[in-house]
C-alpha cells in the first residue's frame, strides 16, 4: 500500500453527495476515510499487526492501514489505523426525540415568562445519589454559568437552588416539597455500571409514591444521557453535552406555560 | 531566600503567612480539646485491632460504638483498653473480639491508676510505632537502592473498580514511566463511617480504600519497581469520614501519597468542619511521622468556582493549609499544596496567566513538592484539543518547576482512563519535560509585565481575603462561603455527632510520640 502524501487511487466510486447513503468524509465525498485507534491485548509484532487490520475489515473498512502501533505493557498493543469505511446510512428517514422548546437567551426566557406566567419559576437542582460531581449542576444552575451562558440563578423570573452533590433522593423530593418547585433538575455523571440509570430511576418511583411526579417538570442532564433515555426512564426531558443554561431555562420557561394553558 | 521573578515582595508573603498562621492557631484551639470516632477507631488500629465481626462491621467500630452508647468515649478508647489489658490480661484484637461477641464490657470494670493503663498500653504503642517507623525506612532504602523517578513525579490514576485489575493497570503506567499511582476511591467511599474490609473487585469509578487492597497494590508497585528500577510510590486518599484512619492503614502498609486536605471535606463533600477539621489534625500527623506526602484539594476550588476570579483563593486556602500541616508537626517537603490549570482555553493570554501563577506558588512554598493539577472542567471530549491544553500545562510545570504532576488525560469527561489513554498522556509529558527541561533557568519575566502584575495581584488580593478570615476565624468564613463560593453551618453537615470533647483523663500518647519524632 502506498503511504504517500498523495493518494494517487482511482476515484471508483461517486463522488455526488447522497443523503440515501451517507458515509465518512476525508478529503473526498463518499471516500468513507476514517480514523480508528484501539489496544489489543496481545504482544506487538507482525501476527498483532495483522490483526488489527482483519479487525479493521471485520468492522467493515477497506483499504486499511495501520500507521502507528506501541506496546503499551507487555501483551497489549496499541494502534492508529485508517480505513475506508464501507457502510452508508440513510440521513433521510433518520428520527431523533428532541426536546420540544424554542431556544431563547436569559433576557428571552425572563421576558417570556413574565409575559405569560407573571411569577416566578422554583427550581432545586442537585447531582443525586453517591455522585459527587457537580462539574454537570453546577454549569446549569450557578450565577457564572459555563462558557458564556449564565446559569439559572441569574435569571431574574427563577429562584433556584443548587443542593450540591452527593444528595440523596428523600432530601432531594424533601427540598423540592419544602421550596414548593415547579422543576427539577438532576444531574448524573458517574455512569458506571449504570449506576446512573438505578438513581434516575429510583427518583421517579419516589417521586410517584409522593404523588408528586404530574406536579413538577422534571429534567435530567449528563454528559451520557440522552433526552430519549430520559423520556425512557420516565423524565420528561433529558439533556446532554452541550446543553447549556439556556436551553434548560427555555424549556422549563415553555413547559410551565404550555402546562398551564391547559 | 532567592529573589523572586515576579517581583513578589517577600515581606508581603511573611505577612500572609502570618495571618494563615494566626488562622490556624483559632482553629487549633479548638481541635486540642476534641477528638472524633473516627480518631478513636485511628487509636484502635494503632493497638492492633482489626478484623469484622459477624456482621462485618469492623471491629474499630464496635468497640468504639460500644463504648459511645454507654455514653463514655469522652475518656477515650485507650482508657478503656489499656485498663482492660490490666483487668483481663487478654490484647486489644481480644478484648475487640469479645466485645463483638456481647461477652465483655470494658466500660464496668474497676479503674486502674491512669499511670498503670499507660504501662499496659505501652508495648502495642511501641509496636506501631515501629512498624510504622520500618515502613519509612523501607521507602528510603528503595530510594537510596533502586532510585526514584526525577521531579515533576507523573501521577497517573487507575479507576476499574477491581483492586486485581487496578494492578494490571498500574504496573503497565508504571512500566510507561508513572512515578506515583493513585487508586481513585469508589464513589461515596467518603461518607462512610467505617472502612470496608478485605480485597474489593466491585466499585462505582474507583476502588475502594482497605487496608487489603492497600497491600496488593504494595506490593504489585514494589515488584514493577524493581524491574523498572525506580521507587514507584503509592497514593490513596485520607479524606472524609475515616480521615485518619485511612492515614493509619496507609502507615502500617507503607503508602507514600496521601489527599489529604484540611477543607475539602467540609466544601465537597459536606462534612462537619468540627469533625473535618479534628480528624485532619490526627491524620496529619500520622502522615507526617510516616514520610507521607500530602495532597492538598485546592484544585478543586476552580471547578465549581471560577479559575481567573477565584485563584486568591487557592493561594489563601494554601497558606491555611501550610500552616495546619505545620501545626500537625508535618514538614514542608511532605506537602503537596494544591493548584490547578483550570482556566478557560478562551481566554486571551490564559497561559501567561497560568503561568504566573505556578511561579508564584513555587516561590511563596519553596520546599513544597507542589500538586499540580490538570485541565478538567474545560475537556469538552474534544480529546484533539484536549492533548494540547494537557501539552501547555505540562510545559508550565517543568517551567516552574512543581513537584507531583497530576497528568492530564485526553479522555477526560468521558471515561476513567483506558490503558493507551496513559500511555498518550505519559508520552506528552515526557516530551515537553524533556524538550523544555531548563527553560525556567533561562526564562526571565518582563518587569511589571503581564505575568509580574498577574502574580502581585493574586498575592495582594489572597492577603485581603486572609485578612478578613483572621479578624473573625476560619469557622464563620466557611459558613460565609469564602472558598470555592459553597456555604456550610458550622453546626450541619455529615458527621458531627462523632465529635466529642476530651475529658481531663482522655490519654492519646500518639500526638506527642509522632510529631515528636519528626522533628
Amino acid at each position: 500500500m502506498s503511504g504517500g502524501l498523495y493518494s494517487m487511487d482511482k476515484k471508483e466510486f461517486s463522488t455526488e453527495l447522497n443523503l440515501k447513503e451517507v458515509k465518512p468524509y476525508g478529503d473526498t465525498m463518499n471516500d468513507g476515510k476514517t480514523q480508528i485507534s484501539f489496544t489489543l491485548p496481545v504482544p506487538c509484532n507482525d501476527e498483532s499487526i495483522e490483526a488489527a487490520k482483519l479487525l479493521l475489515k471485520k468492522m467493515g473498512f477497506e483499504n486499511t492501514q495501520v500507521v502507528f502501533y506501541k506496546e503499551l505493557t507487555e501483551g497489549f498493543t496499541f494502534f492508529n489505523c485508517y480505513g475506508n469505511c464501507t457502510h452508508t446510512v440513510d440521513y433521510t428517514t433518520i428520527h431523533v426525540p428532541k426536546v420540544e422548546s424554542n431556544k431563547m437567551d436569559m433576557h428571552e426566557t425572563d421576558d417570556y415568562i413574565k409575559q405569560n406566567l407573571g411569577r416566578k419559576i422554583v427550581v432545586v437542582g442537585a447531582s443525586t445519589g453517591t455522585d459527587a460531581h457537580t462539574v454537570g449542576i453546577d454549569a446549569i444552575m450557578n450565577m457564572k454559568g459555563y462558557a458564556g451562558h449564565y446559569g439559572i440563578e441569574r435569571y431574574e423570573m427563577f429562584e433556584a437552588l443548587n443542593m450540591g452533590s452527593q444528595v440523596p433522593n428523600e432530601e432531594f423530593i424533601a427540598k423540592a416539597i419544602e421550596m414548593k418547585a415547579d422543576a427539577l433538575l438532576v444531574s448524573q455523571t458517574v455512569t458506571q455500571k449504570d449506576v446512573h440509570i438505578k438513581n434516575l430511576v429510583e427518583l421517579v418511583e419516589m417521586l410517584e409514591a409522593e404523588g408528586l411526579r404530574d406536579k413538577v417538570i422534571l429534567c435530567c442532564g449528563g454528559p451520557r444521557l440522552s433526552h430519549e433515555l430520559a423520556k425512557e426512564l420516565g423524565y420528561d426531558a433529558g439533556f446532554s453535552m452541550n446543553s447549556y443554561a439556556d436551553d434548560v431555562a427555555s424549556y422549563i420557561a415553555q413547559e410551565m406555560v404550555k402546562r398551564n394553558s391547559k | 531566600m532567592k529573589a523572586s521573578k515576579l517581583g513578589l515582595d517577600f515581606q508581603k508573603v511573611a505577612h500572609a503567612k502570618g495571618l494563615a498562621k494566626s488562622i490556624s492557631d483559632d482553629v487549633q484551639s479548638f481541635v486540642d480539646n476534641y477528638s472524633t470516632v473516627a480518631v478513636e477507631r485511628t487509636l484502635c488500629r494503632l493497638m492492633g485491632i482489626d478484623d469484622i465481626d459477624a456482621n462485618e462491621v469492623p471491629l474499630p467500630n464496635v468497640l468504639v460504638d460500644f463504648i459511645k452508647e454507654k455514653g463514655m468515649l469522652k475518656h477515650g478508647v485507650l482508657f478503656f483498653i489499656g485498663n482492660a489489658i490490666i483487668e483481663t490480661g487478654l490484647s486489644p484484637q481480644e478484648i475487640a473480639e469479645k466485645t463483638a461477641l456481647g461477652e465483655l464490657d470494658i466500660t464496668t470494670m474497676p479503674i486502674n491508676d491512669i499511670e498503670k493503663i499507660k504501662q499496659s498500653l505501652q508495648p502495642f504503642v511501641n509496636s506501631s510505632i515501629e512498624k510504622i517507623s520500618n515502613n519509612r525506612k523501607r521507602r528510603e532504602n528503595y530510594i537510596q537502592t533502586i532510585g526514584e523517578g526525577s521531579k515533576p513525579y507523573l501521577y497517573v490514576i487507575v479507576a476499574t473498580g477491581n483492586i486485581y485489575e487496578d494492578v494490571v493497570q498500574a504496573q503497565a503506567a508504571a512500566r510507561q514511566g508513572a512515578d506515583i499511582i493513585a487508586v481513585i476511591r469508589t464513589t461515596g467511599q467518603s461518607l462512610l463511617d467505617f472502612v470496608p474490609y478485605g480485597a474489593t473487585t466491585e466499585g462505582f469509578g474507583g476502588t475502594f480504600a482497605t487496608q487489603e487492597n492497600f497491600r496488593i497494590m504494595r506490593s504489585a508497585l514494589d515488584e514493577v519497581g524493581e524491574e523498572v528500577g525506580r521507587y514507584i510510590r503509592l497514593c490513596n486518599y485520607c479524606s472524609g469520614l475515616c480521615m485518619p484512619e485511612i492515614a493509619v492503614m496507609g502507615a502500617l502498609e507503607g503508602l507514600d501519597v496521601m489527599l489529604n486536605d484540611a477543607l475539602y471535606g467540609i466544601l465537597f463533600r459536606d462534612i462537619n468542619m468540627q469533625r473535618t477539621l479534628v480528624d485532619q489534625y490526627f491524620s496529619r500527623i500520622i502522615n507526617g511521622f510516616a514520610g507521607v506526602i500530602i495532597n492538598t484539594g485546592e484544585d478543586n476550588y476552580l471547578t465549581t468556582a471560577d479559575a481567573f476570579d477565584e485563584a486568591h483563593t487557592v493561594l489563601a486556602s494554601d497558606l491555611i493549609n501550610e500552616q495546619l500541616a505545620f501545626a500537625a508537626g508535618l514538614p514542608e517537603e511532605q506537602m503537596g499544596l494544591g493548584h490547578a490549570f483550570e482556566m478557560t482555553p478562551d481566554l486571551e493570554n490564559g497561559f501567561l496567566y497560568e503561568l504566573a501563577q505556578a511561579q508564584m506558588t513555587r516561590e511563596i512554598f519553596p520546599n513544597a513538592p507542589l500538586k499540580y493539577m490538570p485541565p478538567t472542567k474545560f475537556m469538552t471530549g474534544n480529546i484533539f484539543r484536549g492533548h494540547v491544553q494537557d501539552a501547555l500545562f505540562n510545559a508550565i510545570s517543568i517551567w516552574t518547576g512543581q513537584g507531583l504532576q497530576l497528568l492530564g488525560m485526553m479522555t477526560e469527561a468521558i471515561h476513567t482512563p483506558f490503558m493507551s489513554d496513559r500511555y498518550l498522556s505519559i508520552e506528552n509529558a515526557k516530551y515537553v519535560f524533556n524538550n523544555m527541561k531548563n527553560i525556567g533557568d533561562e526564562v526571565e519575566y518582563k518587569k511589571d509585565g503581564i505575568i509580574q502584575q498577574r502574580a502581585q495581584k493574586v498575592l495582594n488580593d489572597a492577603t485581603d481575603l486572609l485578612e478578613k478570615i483572621e479578624k473573625e476565624s476560619l469557622f464563620e468564613a466557611l459558613e460565609k462561603g469564602l472558598f470555592a463560593d459553597i456555604k456550610r453551618p458550622k453546626n450541619g453537615g455529615k458527621g458531627l455527632a462523632g465529635v466529642f470533647e476530651k475529658d481531663v483523663q482522655y490519654y492519646n500518647p500518639f500526638i506527642t510520640l509522632m510529631k515528636g519524632e519528626n522533628k
